[in-house]
């Protein structure tokens, strides 16, 4: 409406073409926001859905009695799933978080450039991809078969999420060993320190954070991995505390079994089973989250 | 203050009592090596373990198994053609949903964004990748797959007739349980990482070259699309390439929701299954040649996988290459 | 031949005074100035000769020779890249860190070869310390800091470690500053100050000889006069070697003073080299080489 009062060399009179190019502009920003609406929509509705239905059968008595032997029964709870993914998962973190450690600092403060430091990254990479159901035929063939019955263990799902997570932690300690100071590692060296000494007491504690923080994800995904277990810890429906025989069982396997099951009671034992698993995982993520934050604070606060 | 000169040189390096810490520092070094090994030997296991394990299958037939369309374990029949064909399928559908998403979210964060805001919306999408396979296929099934095949029906209805969208789209299944299904789930879960990565391309976008198309008058659309597209085209090939190879392994979420059909269809409304989710469903009460085949499968996706890897390392190595000399 | 032998006749008289001879010579106290010569009667801490340091294919210095004297302040100075630091650091055998790095021709400390194969680099570093151009404190308390290096040689009674800790930081002169809060953070301190814990930690070992690697670019002028003046004290009992760009500095707290410059070799690759070595005094008034005395004049004006 003022445009027509506006000299044609004004400044605010918009150049031909001016509103299209706006419009284009915004119509773009529009989507761009409407993708992240997108992505957030399924996260709510997911978890808004999960927690509903899940907490119709939550109860303590849910989370500690024993899994029911018919799938139709309505008594029963899922204790044993929950001590299963609880002694698979810590096995895992045992197996896969030192071994990826110790590589990474083979990557960061040893190998370097090396051409055979290229060749581990790269294969790290390799095996950050491969498929979780893989490795459950890997570990499924490679230490269950030769063993026959007494070859489904806690211990063979620790080795399958072992090592699914062995990537993602040597990838993490090999990202926060660079991250620390140069003249960190001379200052220590120059006082006539060794290398190993150098790196598990200036090195290591200046980078324990972040790979704090980096296993404890890669915790959470492995916590909910379903397809490494299916094949290799057996089935039960009791709980078996021990991490290196006997048959076990996990929360992500109970969802599996239960969820196309065509008894109502087993589909409410999936949710709730899901509502806890999201609960554990979620718990894992917001530490990790905290830890770095924290973590970042007290550097920039110094 | 005290004069203390000493005038006894100290003692000499060599021949005195070793200083502690030699014999550590060997074996620490020795350990790092090893832990950097082991990623080798356990590539190398997979490989030779599952290759070993399929040889059965793949002398029961020859290699032409693995093109064969047919899967009749009953029958003795053990062709991969038809999982494999509908893995891609599945696999493309949800790089249809996840990329474009992904990229605007990652524009969001990185050009949009408020600093504030960031972080959370980076938390958002961290909560999304963490949520297990299984609890999205319980979703998908449980919550959408009713609703999702009133959809289908409607849209079968508006296409019918129409040459190819017509035969793409359908007689839909009455469960909703679907090979569209299964992509769209597939393309929600992969969305997380191929945002990671476009994400990070996009932050590497120099500021001087948006400031420079900003400073030219250009709107924010048109800065995007003049500086910061070009600069991350083959990072986001390369985010496309590696959200691929995450679709097609993924299991446990397609097992829920395809419908497990194995017979080969090209409408994507029907009930299918893929490589991943046919050994989930299946190997469970498979023995013999069949679940060498099952294990042949996950020999198939592990070569994809490799494939995969040389080819977004490539992609990105070439793309590194041009910065460089930019 | 070294442009050092081939303009000071003196450079002769250090080669007299061998590293490998039996019998100490006796010190004399550092307050008598010595002679325009290189080391004459002096006991020799490091010699080097023939040295040169390569980075992977690449020579970074060259033709470098001449002898560190006990109970000194010896400062390097130049312009960038002529390799002060470079052979600095060859001399406590950092450049083992570095892939590819090498040292070349003979460096000997006290009239052993410091590079012999039975040397063991870590008791080289524990001798002879060193401390760097940016303060480099680690995350840890005051007291963990100074500690560090003790632990590492094995002290582990919490009394004895005390005594160390306050010894070094008495030497350091941060005692007074820090007594009361060994137990905060180091990274609390101020720039002048995390040097001289730096300083502290590197005496807590116990060392023969402190290299300094430009210790005071970071610094403001008064904690750098701190330190200078430490270094005046410290030098009663330590030998010391400096890298400096500050010529003020070089020409206020050395006794001896290394020019080295940079030159294109017959490749056209700048390559650092020793030009001229002398009494500090020497170096400043009169120096033998117009390029010592180009850099020197062109920068007091």
């Amino acid at each position: 409406m003022a445009a027509p009062t506006l000299p044609a060399d004004s400044l605010l009179q918009p150049r031909a073409g001016t509103g299209l190019r706006r419009f284009r502009s915004g119509l773009a920003s529009g989507l761009i926001v409407g993708a992240f609406v997108l992505a957030a929509v399924p996260l709510v509705a997911l978890v808004y859905y999960i927690a509903r239905e899940g907490l119709k059968v939550m109860s303590w008595e849910f989370l500690t009695t024993d899994l029911p032997f018919a799938q139709r029964s309505l008594e029963g709870g899922i204790y044993p799933a929950i001590v299963g993914t609880v002694v698979i998962t810590l096995g895992a973190t045992l197996i896969a978080v030192p071994l990826g450690v110790m590589g990474g600092i083979y990557l960061n403060e040893y190998g370097r450039r090396s051409r055979f430091a290229a060749l581990v990254r790269f294969l790290a990479e390799i095996l950050t991809g491969v498929p979780s159901i893989v490795m459950g035929l890997f570990i499924y063939t490679f230490w269950v078969l030769p063993r026959g019955a007494s070859g489904f263990s806690a211990f063979a799902g620790s080795l399958a999420l072992g090592a699914l997570m062995l990537p993602v932690v040597i990838r993490t300690s090999e990202e926060m060993l660079k991250l620390v100071p140069h003249e960190l590692r001379e200052g220590s060296l120059a006082l006539g320190s060794r290398k190993s000494r150098t790196i598990r007491t200036v090195v290591l504690p200046h980078a324990a954070p972040g790979i704090v923080s980096g296993s404890l994800l890669a915790v959470a995904r492995a916590a909910g991995e379903t397809a490494p277990l299916l094949f290799v810890i057996g089935a039960t429906n009791l709980v078996n505390w021990d991490w290196l025989s006997g048959s076990n069982t996990a929360l992500s396997v109970q969802i599996f079994g239960n969820a196309s099951a065509p008894f109502v009671p087993a589909q409410e034992r999936a949710f709730g089973a899901a509502l806890t698993l999201i609960l554990i995982v979620f718990l894992a993520t917001a530490l990790a989250r905290i830890v770095t934050v924290v973590y970042t604070r007290r550097v920039s606060g110094s | 203050m005290t004069q203390v000169l000493d005038p006894a040189p100290p003692p000499p390096l060599v021949g005195g009592p070793r200083p502690p810490g030699f014999g550590v520092d060997r074996v620490f070094r020795v350990l790092a090596l090893l832990a950097g090994l082991f990623v080798l030997v356990v590539l190398v296991c997979i490989i030779g373990v599952l290759l070993d394990s399929s040889l059965e299958w793949l002398r029961f037939e020859g290699f032409g198994s693995l093109f064969s369309l047919e899967w009749e374990p009953e029958n003795a029949k053990f062709g991969a053609g038809a999982m494999a064909l509908m893995t891609l399928i599945v696999s493309a559908l949800a790089l249809v949903i996840a990329v474009p998403i992904s990229v605007g979210i990652a524009l969001f964060v990185t050009e949009i964004a408020p600093r504030r805001a960031r972080l959370p919306i980076v938390f958002v999408i961290d909560l999304l990748a963490a949520i297990p396979s299984v609890v999205f296929g319980l979703w998908m099934l449980r919550q959408l797959s009713k609703p999702l095949s009133g959809i289908y029906a409607d849209v079968h209805a508006a296409v019918a007739g129409v040459p190819v969208l017509g035969d793409l789209l359908g007689d839909p299944s009455a469960s909703g349980l679907s090979i569209m299904t299964a992509g769209i789930v597939v393309g929600i879960m992969i969305t997380p990482i191929v945002t990671a990565i476009t994400r990070e391309v996009f932050a590497t976008c120099p500021p001087a070259q948006k400031e420079a198309s900003l400073a030219l008058g250009a709107t924010r659309w048109e800065m995007i699309r003049g500086a910061v597209f070009p600069h991350s085209r083959s990072g986001v090939v390369a985010a496309v390439i590696i959200g691929f190879g995450r679709a097609v392994g993924e299991t446990i979420a397609v097992a829920l929701v395809i419908g497990a059909s194995q017979r080969l269809t090209g409408n994507l409304l029907a009930p299918g299954d893929t490589l991943a989710s046919v050994v989930a469903n299946q190997f469970g009460e498979a023995s013999g040649v069949w679940r060498s085949a099952l294990i042949g499968f996950g020999l198939v996706l592990l070569v994809i996988t490799i494939v995969i890897g040389i080819a977004a390392r490539s992609v990105l190595r070439r793309s590194n290459r041009r910065l460089g000399i930019v | 031949m070294t442009p050092e032998s081939d303009m000071t006749p003196a450079a002769t008289a250090g080669d007299t005074i061998s590293p490998v001879d039996p019998t100490p010579t006796p010190v004399r106290p550092p307050e008598v100035p010595a002679e325009p010569a290189s080391v004459p009667g002096r006991e020799v801490v490091f010699n080097l000769s023939g040295v040169e340091i390569f980075y992977g294919e690449a020579r970074a210095v060259t033709d470098v020779d001449l002898d560190i004297a006990r109970n000194e302040i010896s400062a390097f100075i130049g312009p960038s890249g002529c390799g002060k630091t470079t052979v600095l650091r060859s001399l406590n055998r950092m450049h083992d860190l570095t892939p590819g790095a090498r040292v070349a021709g003979t460096i000997t400390y006290h009239g052993e070869d410091l590079y012999g194969p039975k040397v063991d680099a870590a008791e080289v570093r524990r001798r002879i310390g060193m401390v760097f151009q940016k303060p480099n404190p680690f995350p840890k308390s005051i007291f963990d800091n100074i500690a560090y290096g003790p632990r590492i040689n094995g002290v582990r009674k919490r009394a004895a470690l005390e005594g160390i800790v306050e010894q070094a930081l008495t030497r350091a002169a941060l005692w007074g500053e820090v007594k009361d809060k060994l137990k905060s953070s180091a990274l609390s301190l101020s720039g002048g100050q995390a040097q001289r814990l730096c300083i502290a930690r590197a005496l807590a070992v116990d060392p023969d000889v402190l290299l300094m690697d430009e210790p005071c670019s970071a610094l403001d002028p008064i904690a750098t006069a701190r330190i200078e003046d430490l270094m005046e004290e410290l030098k009663e009992t330590l030998t010391i070697v400096i890298v400096t760009h500050n010529m003020q500095q070089a020409a206020r707290v050395s006794d001896r003073t290394a020019f080295y410059t940079a030159e294109p070799d017959e490749a056209g690759r700048r390559v650092g080299k020793l030009v001229e070595y002398d009494a500090t005094a020497t170096i400043f008034t009169k120096p033998s080489d117009p390029r010592t005395e180009g850099y020197i004049t062109g920068r007091f004006g």
